[in-house]
């Protein structure tokens, strides 16, 4: 993963700074960056959002297709998801360089919210055993600056709610053979219900404690960290550690705690922003890239 | 904890008043603009020949020596000078010699030679030294050093003999872009609200608590571990939000521009100075300050 290198001292600036709840930017061990959020950014997605958090920059584009389900599940769609490195993002990622930790992220993305508890799979099929909606997520990182599932998972999840797919009906003629049919509205499409969708929190530990939002610089003072997927609920549907040092039992259940306490607060912002967002419609400047 | 999402917004102008245009009679340029299809000017540095057309192929000032015409890029890599103070970090430790990481297109060079050892300035360098050179510095660690020689390629040779000069301790390296520093007589600042800077010509600048007494047998590489009062980290992490919030509004950095954006910005909570309308309203109090003081 993008890192950087700091020496010592620096990282003895940066724990005792985190040891007393006062990070280098100014912020408190629970407080997130400002995050920028725009939707509909791609126009040809069926669904798309960016996420901009300090220097992270995460562009989440949404396809739908019509394929045929999986034989174990056969009246349920899918998502696939596929997380891209752009070279832009650092020059280590140049050529195959950022595909081991794309596949990673995506592996993660996939477990984290592919399943019918997150989101109602059944409302993708189209004919039980022949069509469904496959959502093709396809994640590119424009920018690293730590803490990039966050950003991830809040992308996705605004890509979800902003995607659009269009409404089919299947007909059936005499001889028993079916027939899509395309409706003629193009403002007639289905919506996906994001209610359960789950956000995940990162927490780092630095030091004796632990902090959202890490830093690259932070992170490269921590040896662990634990990814935590809420839902709105408060529900914890996936735990990951990830870095190569250990976490001991008592601190991992204190992470989960404040993880569950930060993802469930961080929903409420986050869709009252997106039906913001709707609400001005055609009317919101578009900012795009070029901010 | 706080959550602050938001709808990003485009970024506006701010024009003061009082101030003379944005421009103030410069020749400024995008790639591709056609600086003059005069034939009698020489081709330098950021443009190119289009068409018998002398044109930019750089966002930038345009400046003329005679009959030559160069851009002077807005946004480039350090370009460094003899004298040059610069902050860098040590990327790699080899044979009489470390790699420092500038920001400069090529790594810079600091010579074993051209460190202060401990044990005073007179002190030959033996075969031990050249072994234990990584403790001195090692990959990872900050300098501030000083532009000693700039090589053919570009690369630049570096020194820290002097007593100002050495390994950083704790602190905190802000990275804006080389064309904010303001070139001054010092580029060492204890700046009255509490904290130390050097502003780097490279655009690296070091924030860091005040130092007391200095003890200088150490030649300046020796760092101190301990523990650094919180009223002195609330100045550094404000200075470092500043900082931040005039680079990204371009204001040019130097101890007084530095100090009035500190004193606006008193104003706000740390964390809030990044947020765009917060830093808005301090940039625009500072920019405003310094055009008073100027006029």
């Amino acid at each position: 993963m993008a890192s950087v290198q700091i020496s010592e001292a620096e990282k003895v600036y940066i724990m005792h700074g985190v040891r007393d709840d006062l990070r280098v930017d100014g912020r408190g061990c629970e407080d997130y960056r400002h995050m920028e959020i725009e939707t509909d950014v791609v126009s040809n997605t069926d669904g798309s959002a960016k996420v901009r958090m300090g220097h992270t920059d995460v562009l989440v584009g949404i396809k739908a297709e019509l394929r045929r389900p999986r034989p174990n599940v056969p009246d349920e769609g899918y998502l696939e998801f596929f997380v891209d490195c752009s070279a832009n993002a650092t020059p280590e990622f140049e050529g195959r360089g950022g595909e081991e930790l794309g596949v990673e992220l995506s592996n993660t993305l996939y477990k984290v919210f592919n399943s019918h508890r997150s989101l109602d799979l059944r409302s993708l099929c189209v004919c039980p055993g022949e069509h469904c909606w496959v959502l093709y997520v396809d994640v590119l990182l424009l920018q690293c600056d730590g803490n990039l599932f966050d950003a991830m998972s809040i992308a996705i999840k605004a890509a979800l709610f902003n995607t659009r797919i269009p409404k089919v009906r299947v007909l059936e003629d005499e001889e028993g053979g079916k027939e899509i049919e395309l409706s003629d509205d193009p403002y007639d499409c289905l919506r996906l219900r994001v209610d359960n969708i789950p956000c995940i929190v990162t927490l780092c530990k630095v030091g004796h404690r632990h902090v959202v939002d890490a830093t690259l610089q932070e992170k490269a003072c921590s040896a662990a960290s634990l990814l935590v997927a809420v839902t709105p609920r408060g529900a914890v549907t996936c735990v990951r550690k990830l870095g190569a040092g250990s976490l001991d039992p008592d601190s991992i259940f204190e992470m989960t705690e404040t993880g569950k306490r930060v993802g469930k607060a961080l929903h409420a912002p986050l869709m009252e922003l997106l039906q913001k967002d709707e609400s001005l419609g055609k009317k919101r400047q578009k900012v795009g890239f070029l901010a | 904890m706080a959550v602050d999402m938001r709808l990003p917004t485009v970024r506006k102008q701010i024009s003061l008043a009082g101030s003379n245009s944005n421009a103030d009679g410069k020749h400024l340029v995008v790639p591709g603009d056609v600086i003059t299809s005069d034939t009698g000017f020489m081709r330098g540095h950021g443009t190119y020949m289009d068409d018998e057309k002398l044109t930019a192929s750089v966002a930038g000032e345009v400046e003329r020596v005679n009959k030559l015409i160069c851009v002077r890029p807005l946004k480039t890599r350090y370009n460094g000078e003899v004298g040059d103070v610069i902050v860098g970090r040590i990327t790699e430790v080899q044979q009489k010699r470390w790699k420092v990481e500038t920001n400069s297109r090529l790594d810079s060079v600091l010579l074993l030679s051209s460190v202060n050892l401990p044990g005073g300035e007179l002190r030959r360098r033996s075969a031990e030294d050249e072994l234990t050179m990584r403790d001195y510095l090692q990959e990872g660690d900050l300098i501030s050093a000083e532009v000693q020689s700039v090589f053919s390629d570009g690369a630049l040779s570096l020194h820290t003999r002097s007593l100002k000069y050495g390994k950083l301790g704790q602190g905190v390296l802000v990275q804006v872009s080389p064309s904010l520093v303001k070139r001054q007589k010092t580029h060492f600042h204890n700046l009255p609200c509490g904290a130390s800077i050097i502003l780097g010509n490279n655009g690296f600048l070091w924030l860091y608590p005040t130092p007391g007494q200095q003890d200088e047998e150490e030649g300046g590489y020796y760092t101190s571990l301990e523990l650094v009062p919180l009223s002195d980290r609330e100045v550094i992490s404000r200075l470092r939000n500043c900082l931040l919030a005039l680079a990204a509004h371009k204001v040019l950095l130097y101890d007084t521009s530095v100090l009035y954006c500190y004193e606006s910005s008193l104003l706000y909570q740390i964390k809030d100075i990044l947020k765009p309308e917060t830093m808005d309203e301090i940039v625009m109090v500072t920019r405003q300050r310094l055009l008073d003081q100027e006029g």
